[in-house]
């Protein structure tokens, strides 16, 4: 008997990105530019980040008739987005067959208190998080991959670090206290004590976890790399550029090969400027992106 | 001459890290593989799963596809691994493979296998699993899924269009391992 939609069905497809640029598209050419560059995957959006924030209004679900051309146009994975807590945008989205849906804060959230509860889909899901308990709790409501966040659209690195040393950084510290201290942790980290458990057994998160928002250079996504990402998401940093298809397929060679300066030196020359950006310190608290989400 | 074998895995991009702790497990040295010259000195090579175009369009990028070919050493190819092998790709393995053949993700399962020398079923991963439509005179099925072969070898090439990297069982590593003394053999 063929068993559809298991845990290790969903979070395989994860694993199968790694080492990988999931790539923001909104148009079918933009998935075939992606898809030319060396994308394992793209993520079907309205609007990339850095227009959301410039233009304002809210933020949904792509158009479906959108999705189903981006998923005619490319042979990897399709995921799109859905906004906080909206699980008929994702019953729609299971409907399309997309091949991940993205339970994203960049969107607009649509329930204040709860997320989707994931475990009713067969479709798997990838949530955002800034802190250990906040990734956890995802997983605990479903998520069969975890993207540490950064301020997306800003095209600023710094608030991706944080989140990743904040998620990498209490990994490490659990795999230290003593056992008796684990529920005291849970607690704290207001996260289910058996994913708290396992992760100090382990060492690592349970599903695979890549990092998004504010990744602009080859630079940055090897840095994400080397700080412990699975992978990187990357959107308004490519479309935002000089020259999105030359900066993609450097930023590809780069989470490849983000143990080499010599071959990051090489692919960051020549590809034109990248995006302005907007320093993640000059926003108000009250807009940031990466602040949704419970 | 006993020492223990090396064997690489392609780690372009995919779930190398999985396929490099199965081969711990069968107390065997597993090394990453990124450039052509990492390919010298290793008994066996895995290819792992990920998505083909992306590990296909790095390879040629990195002269890895030209070193690959000139590898003499036996090979596993997982998935995206037996994609870049086939016909169609690297040339081979006489197979011929369609792409996401079972469908979307969501159509994307897990199965026990029949092995055709018997023993235990196998647990089948197949995720947006590539279909084998075709396979030559000297292409030996080892386990079939719902009448399609899944598992298969070619001389000295394992190509499986599901994950075994993705379960605890390490029988197809270890009849990777099983070609490895083959060849041995046949040098010594």
């Amino acid at each position: 008997m063929a068993e559809l939609g298991t845990m290790r069905v969903k979070s395989g497809l994860a694993e199968m990105l790694k080492g990988g640029v999931i790539m923001d598209v909104t148009t079918a050419d933009q998935a075939r530019i992606a898809e030319e560059s060396g994308a394992v995957a793209v993520m079907a959006l309205e609007r990339v980040p850095a227009d959301i924030r410039a233009e304002g209004g809210v933020a949904r679900m792509a158009d479906p008739e959108k999705i189903q051309e981006i998923q005619e146009a490319v042979t990897i994975p399709v995921m799109a987005k859905a906004r906080i807590g909206h699980f008929v945008e994702a019953q729609v989205l299971e409907a399309l067959e997309v091949d991940y849906i993205d339970e994203s804060e960049v969107l607009t959230p649509a329930d204040e208190e709860h997320h989707i509860d994931k475990w009713k889909f067969r479709v798997p899901f990838v949530c955002g998080c800034r802190d250990l308990g906040e990734g956890l709790r995802r997983i605990g409501e479903g998520a069969a991959m975890i993207r540490t966040k950064g301020e997306a659209g800003t095209g600023d690195i710094v608030n991706a670090v944080r989140h990743m040393r904040a998620v990498f950084g209490t990994i490490k510290r659990l795999g230290c206290v003593d056992e008796d201290e684990l529920y005291t942790e849970a607690k704290n980290l207001r996260a289910p004590l058996d994913l708290v458990r396992w992760v100090a057994e382990n060492g690592r998160l349970p599903v695979v976890t890549f990092t998004a928002g504010g990744i602009a250079t080859p630079a940055d996504a090897a840095l994400c790399m080397q700080l412990g990402a699975d992978g990187v998401f990357v959107g308004s940093g490519i479309y935002k550029s000089d020259d999105p298809a030359a900066r993609a397929k450097a930023i590809v060679e780069a989470t490849t090969h983000f143990q080499d300066p010599g071959i990051l030196a090489r692919v960051s020359s020549g590809i034109g400027d990248p995006m302005r950006g907007l320093s993640a310190a000059a926003i108000a608290p009250e807009e940031l992106l990466e602040a949704r989400g419970w | 001459m006993t020492r223990e074998p090396t064997i690489g895995v392609l780690a372009v991009q995919g779930n190398f890290q999985e396929h490099m702790a199965t081969l711990r497990r069968l107390n065997v040295r597993a090394v990453e593989v990124r450039k052509p010259e990492e390919l010298e000195g290793i008994d066996a090579l895995v290819i792992p799963g990920g998505e083909s175009t992306a590990i296909g369009r790095l390879i040629r990028r990195y002269g890895l596809e030209e070193a690959i070919r000139r590898f003499t050493g036996p090979v596993l190819g997982t998935c995206a691994g037996m994609i870049l092998l086939d016909r169609d790709h690297l040339g081979l393995v006489d197979v011929a493979v369609e792409r996401n053949a079972y469908g979307r993700q969501v159509w994307s399962f897990e199965a026990d296998l029949d092995l055709v020398e018997g023993g235990e079923p196998l647990r089948g991963v197949f995720i947006r699993a590539p279909r084998v439509t075709e396979a030559g005179p000297g292409v030996e099925v080892l386990a079939e899924h719902d009448g399609t072969p899944v598992l298969l070898r070619d001389g000295r090439f394992l190509v499986a269009s599901f994950h075994p990297e993705l379960t605890d069982d390490t029988r197809v590593h270890a009849k990777l391992l099983e070609l490895v003394r083959e060849e041995g053999l046949v040098r010594a």
